[in-house]
């Protein structure tokens, strides 16, 4: 008969064998995990280093304020990049209203029942249409029906309903984060349901909100697609009326009925092109987008770490 | 009843209380509230007496499928305050509450106290800072954040931001401020400078409190409510009740036989 002593010994043996054991998976686990990082990482890296030493010769400030041209080594980006900054204000100006008010709604007045669950399945799944399928109801309800030609609007608009569910979705769970117990403190000095929404909720959340706008801004800068379907030009030499003048009324709206291109069209359009000379164009544009997309969603997460700091639930 | 009572301010008339889903929570209590006085509500967990607290200012109309039944009556007016007909905005305009866990806003000191002004239209700037000032020095609390009242609440220990809630609760001037457990997220110290301050309040406002702390309905409160699974076992004194209850059940939660 062994004694007590030896006895705890031996086991305390096999339960260093059985940690050893088990924290090689650990192990593993960690080496997989990295490597499954890597694959996507490192593929994007490599790709936006491509771009960028294919598109360095064209990295000045003539490829931003040229007009296309046919000779690659003139052309520039001004058409493009103006074209994008106006489609996407009316994206941001339409989207961002109608996807918060949406997503308030749903969140805070919205009675629950069949109805609304049908509605959020939807709005989620809304998220995952193939962007090519808005392009096309836009092509019938924009262009055709609603007869607002092949403009800055229709495109704009079109973009707006591309992200509309993600800026809902994202303004739902940032409202979904407050505690109830914030609520319930409002609600128990004797606020409305609207003084809640627009003294607590929008501000607590307005961190998170700001968050899925920027990143759905993102996500319709890079849009192609639905652009192209709802017929954006692929050679502009022109920019479109300008938005402030110098005489009465001062804002002018014309520029919304303008024809328009935006970055990746020119990117499209450029690498479609057999002579390599526009290709390098193509990567410099393919770059410049990266880094934009890039700033605004580096913006995203900036902004939202310095509201969350002062709001610790 | 004895006849030095104090007038009764609200009582609850055969009150019942469903959950959605039917649960029935509440069975049919009726309970005086009186005038300046602080009546407490103990019992075993999920004996009901937060869901019935939460009834005097209808908390239970932010969530769908909840159902009262019988009356909350507040006197003088006589209003039946879970009619349909009365706003519970209008109900928590008169009765306030504080929380479990102390639930300040994310925003100034000031502002969480003035929270309740401003939702009532004030917008005096001297009327407003005369009542926050007020409002903090009746939590006790003012003589610690007097020079800090534009600093973010979430600055301050648990046991300030208590009192913050109680100035918030305040600050509106209330008929009956609701207490939940308002000592249960707090330490021992904080927890008397609470029961302190309750005391001091009952000289203004009626207040109910829901305690799970024997010791501290003993301490603070004149009247005593003993509930169990959702019905009224026991009220009266809180020296009667603690010294001869006259039913058995309350006896045996008091002494700790159970519970």
């Amino acid at each position: 008969m062994s004694t007590p002593e030896t006895s705890v010994l031996k086991n305390l043996d096999e339960v260093r064998a059985m940690i050893r054991r088990h924290k090689l998976n650990d192990y593993i686990f960690s080496i997989v995990g990295l490597l499954a990082l890597m694959v996507g990482l490192l593929t994007l890296l490599t790709l936006f280093v491509d771009l960028v030493m294919d598109g360095y010769p064209r990295f000045n400030y003539e490829f931003l304020t040229n007009f296309p041209s046919r000779r690659a080594g003139s052309a520039g980006l001004l058409t493009a990049w103006v074209g994008s900054l106006l489609v996407m204000t009316v994206t941001f100006v339409t989207a961002v209203p109608l996807g918060v008010a949406a997503g308030v709604y749903l969140e805070e007045y919205a009675p629950k029942n069949w109805f609304t669950d049908l509605i959020e399945i939807n709005v989620s799944n809304l998220a995952g249409v193939p962007s090519i399928i808005y392009g096309l109801l836009a092509l019938g309800l924009f262009v055709y029906i609603l007869d607002l030609g092949q403009s800055i609007l229709t495109a704009g608009l079109t973009l707006a309903l591309l992200i509309l569910p993600v800026v809902i979705v994202t303004t739902r769970e940032s409202i979904r984060a407050i505690p109830i117990s914030i609520r319930e403190g409002a609600y128990a000095v004797g606020a409305t349901k609207w003084q809640v929404v627009s003294d607590h909720i929008l501000h607590y959340s307005f961190g998170g909100i700001l968050t899925g706008i920027i990143i759905g801004m993102a996500r319709a800068l890079g849009e192609t697609a639905p652009v192209i379907t709802i017929g954006a030009l692929t050679f502009i030499a022109f920019l479109p009326p300008a938005p402030v003048m110098a005489e009465p009324p001062f804002l002018s709206f014309e520029w919304l009925e303008s024809g328009f291109t935006v970055l990746p069209i020119q990117m499209f359009n450029w690498l479609s092109r057999p002579d390599h000379a526009f290709h390098i164009n193509a990567a410099a544009t393919g770059a410049i987008i990266i880094m934009v997309t890039l700033l605004m969603n580096g913006t995203a997460i900036w902004l939202r770490y310095r509201i969350r700091k002062n709001i610790k639930w | 009843m004895q006849p030095t009572e104090t007038p009764i301010k609200a009582e609850a008339r055969n009150l019942s209380f469903y959950y959605n889903g039917g649960h029935k929570a509440l069975k049919g209590i009726n309970l005086p509230v009186h005038e300046k006085k602080i009546t407490a509500l103990i019992g075993p967990s999920g004996c009901g007496k937060s869901t019935f607290l939460r009834c005097f200012n209808r908390m239970h109309d932010l969530y769908p499928g909840n159902q009262y039944e019988g009356e909350i009556v507040m006197h003088p007016d006589n209003t039946n305050i879970l009619q349909k007909a009365v706003d519970p905005i209008e109900v928590r305009m008169r009765i306030s509450m504080v929380f479990q866990k102390p639930n300040p806003f994310p925003k100034s000191i000031y502002e969480n106290v003035a929270y309740g002004l401003r939702v009532r239209g004030e917008t005096n700037k001297r009327d407003m800072d005369d009542k926050v000032e007020e409002a903090l020095r009746g939590a006790a609390i003012w003589n610690e954040v007097k020079d800090r009242l534009h600093e973010v609440a979430f600055n301050l220990s648990g046991g300030q931001q208590q009192r913050l809630c109680i100035a918030r609760a305040l600050a509106t001037d209330p008929e009956i401020m609701l207490f939940d457990e308002p000592t249960s997220a707090l330490d021992p110290i904080a927890t008397a400078s609470i029961e302190e301050l309750m005391s001091e309040l009952k000289n203004k406002v009626t207040i109910l409190v829901v305690t799970h702390n024997m010791q501290q309905a003993a301490r603070v409160s004149d009247y005593t409510a003993y509930m169990y699974l959702g019905e009224l076992i026991e009220f009266g004194n809180t020296d009667t009740m603690f010294t001869k209850p006259s039913r058995r059940e309350t006896e045996d939660y008091i002494t700790g036989k159970f519970g």
